[in-house]
């Protein structure tokens, strides 16, 4: 009897480590980065691809002030309420002091400086596809943003979902960094693959999520209820979204539907970000939308 | 003479509370509203089809959408938030109370979609890469106002 259970207590702690190990925070390796040096003008691009304003400014700046980046926003979710940090480029409020390699493991391995797992709700889950020289050259962009000195509020998030640690099983389960849509795709259409799965993150939004809020990779943007809220994300696979190519492109711009009506809710401030990009940008996201397999 | 002038003082009398009751009507109000907005898209449908390259690019016609524009959003529209057309107060209206309390907001919002509509209707009527590039900002002023003061569903 006392044999059987210090075997069963054994593989106890066998299967919590093996826990550990699969589940623990894994950074990138210290020398990821090197021989990259930073391009100011794509970091500004990708800056905008990728949408970091529409999280961490204030949700009603517009102009100069979209580039203070003091954090503040509620963003709901069933676990509870989480509250973007400030990254400001203040060194003690905000992310100053952090190195290329800091944000490359934030943002492509959700792992903060100090080894914490980070909450899902900053979209790693997409940013992990992000290519390491766009992370350099976005690092070399927030340089250049003003600092402010505005603390970042805690989460209001109740017990499990604030021990950070099991985390890494959601991570385990959700951080797949391959793309979703595959096959044979022109050049344009992989530009728009880069942009809409990984920087723009539109899976985030449009693809329904499970019980542990991982993103449905097989109804890939096919749309479903707002995650603690009211109202539905559209679906925009080609079984739902019958726009031309044109039509798509003008909404990314001007955020004009075909009616001329315009984007609402939390699109709007996607569209704040997609009018920054180059025509060929918007046209290149419009493209692959066409190739995403139709879902209902 | 007289009685003819009686005669219309009288027919006046009648039909001034009737005309007053049409315009104070919320209900009235709401419909105006929503044709008021519908006839600002109007204007852009032969913009955006040009930008779209679904329709030819003709100077003459995007520039007169683009003043009809600019003339529509520098019009007086207070009449057009009156109490009792919020939504919540009368079916169909999505437009939140604070649009009709904060009036100064309101018409800093208008007056930036005149701006954004000046530029266009300037650059619409040059050449079509200028038309392309002012619909932005027209998109930003409608889209801006929308995201603050209508409810999404
Ligand atoms: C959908 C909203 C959203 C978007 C878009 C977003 N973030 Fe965040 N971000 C958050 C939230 C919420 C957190 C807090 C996560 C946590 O505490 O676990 C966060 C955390 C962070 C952190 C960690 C800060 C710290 O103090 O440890 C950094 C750095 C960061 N984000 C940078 C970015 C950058 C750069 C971008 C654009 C590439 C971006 N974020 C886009 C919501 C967002
Ligand atoms: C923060 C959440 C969010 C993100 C991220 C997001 N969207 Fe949206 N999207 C929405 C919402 C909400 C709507 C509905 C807008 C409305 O009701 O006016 C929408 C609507 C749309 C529509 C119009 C669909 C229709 O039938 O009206 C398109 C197209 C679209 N999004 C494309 C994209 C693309 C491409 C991306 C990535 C670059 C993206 N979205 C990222 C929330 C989001
Ligand atoms: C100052 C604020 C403001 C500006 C600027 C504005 N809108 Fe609106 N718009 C609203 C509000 C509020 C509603 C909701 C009205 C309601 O339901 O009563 C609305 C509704 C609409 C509707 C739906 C109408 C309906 O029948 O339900 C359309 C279409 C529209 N707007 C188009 C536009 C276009 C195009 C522009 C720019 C050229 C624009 N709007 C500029 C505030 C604004």
């Amino acid at each position: 009897m006392r044999r059987i259970l210090a075997a069963l207590l054994l593989l106890a702690f066998a299967a919590l480590g093996l826990f550990w190990f699969v589940t623990r925070p894994t950074p990138l390796p210290a020398d990821a980065l090197d021989g990259l040096t930073p391009n100011l003008a794509n970091g500004e691009q990708v800056f905008w691809a990728a949408g970091c304003a529409a999280c961490h400014a204030d949700a009603a700046a517009k102009g100069e002030a979209k580039l203070v980046l003091k954090g503040g926003q509620r963003f709901p979710s069933p676990f509870g309420t989480f509250v973007a940090p400030n990254i400001s480029n203040d060194p003690a409020a905000g992310i100053g002091g952090w190195s290329a390699l800091d944000l490359a493991n934030a943002m492509l391995r959700g792992i903060s400086p100090r080894g914490a797992h980070y909450y899902p709700v900053f979209p790693y889950a997409s940013y992990t596809k992000a290519s390491l020289q766009d992370v350099v050259d976005l690092r070399a962009f927030l340089a250049t943003l003003p600092a402010d000195a505005t603390p970042s509020a805690a989460h209001e998030v109740g017990f499990p979902f604030n021990i950070r640690l099991s985390l890494g099983a959601w991570k385990f389960l959700y951080l797949d960094p391959a793309w979703v849509v595959t096959g044979d795709l022109t050049p344009e259409e992989e530009r728009g693959r880069y942009l809409a799965e990984a920087l723009g993150h539109c899976g985030e939004c449009h693809t329904p999520r499970g019980a542990l809020g991982g993103m449905e990779r097989a109804r890939w943007l096919a749309g479903g209820p707002v995650p603690g809220g009211k109202g539905n994300f559209p679906n925009i696979t080609p079984a739902k979204l019958t726009w031309s190519e044109p039509d798509i492109v003008e909404y990314l711009t001007s955020g004009f539907t075909p009616d001329y009506d315009s984007a609402g809710g939390h699109m709007a401030l996607v569209v704040e970000n997609t009018a920054h990009l180059p025509e060929s940008d918007r046209a290149a996201i419009a493209a692959y939308l066409k190739r995403v397999p139709p879902a209902q | 003479m007289r009685k003819t002038l009686i005669a219309i003082a009288a027919a006046a009398l009648v039909a001034a509370p009737a005309l007053s009751e049409n315009i104070s009507d919320p209900e009235e109000i709401l419909t105006a509203r929503h044709g008021y907005m519908l006839l600002l898209a109007n204007q852009l449908a032969p913009l955006g089809a040009m930008a779209k390259g679904e329709m030819p690019y003709d100077a003459a016609t995007a520039a007169r959408a683009a003043a009809s524009l600019a003339a529509l959003a520098s019009v007086d529209t207070s009449m057009l938030w009156a109490p009792g057309t919020e939504e919540g107060a009368i079916e169909d209206s999505s437009a939140l109370p604070e649009i009709l309390s904060n009036t100064a907001d309101r018409e800093a919002r208008f007056a930036e979609l005149t701006t954004a509509s000046h530029t266009l209707s300037a650059a619409a009527g040059t050449d079509l890469e200028g038309l392309k590039a002012a619909m932005g900002a027209v998109g930003q002023a409608c889209g801006g106002c929308h995201k603050q003061y209508r409810k999404s569903e």
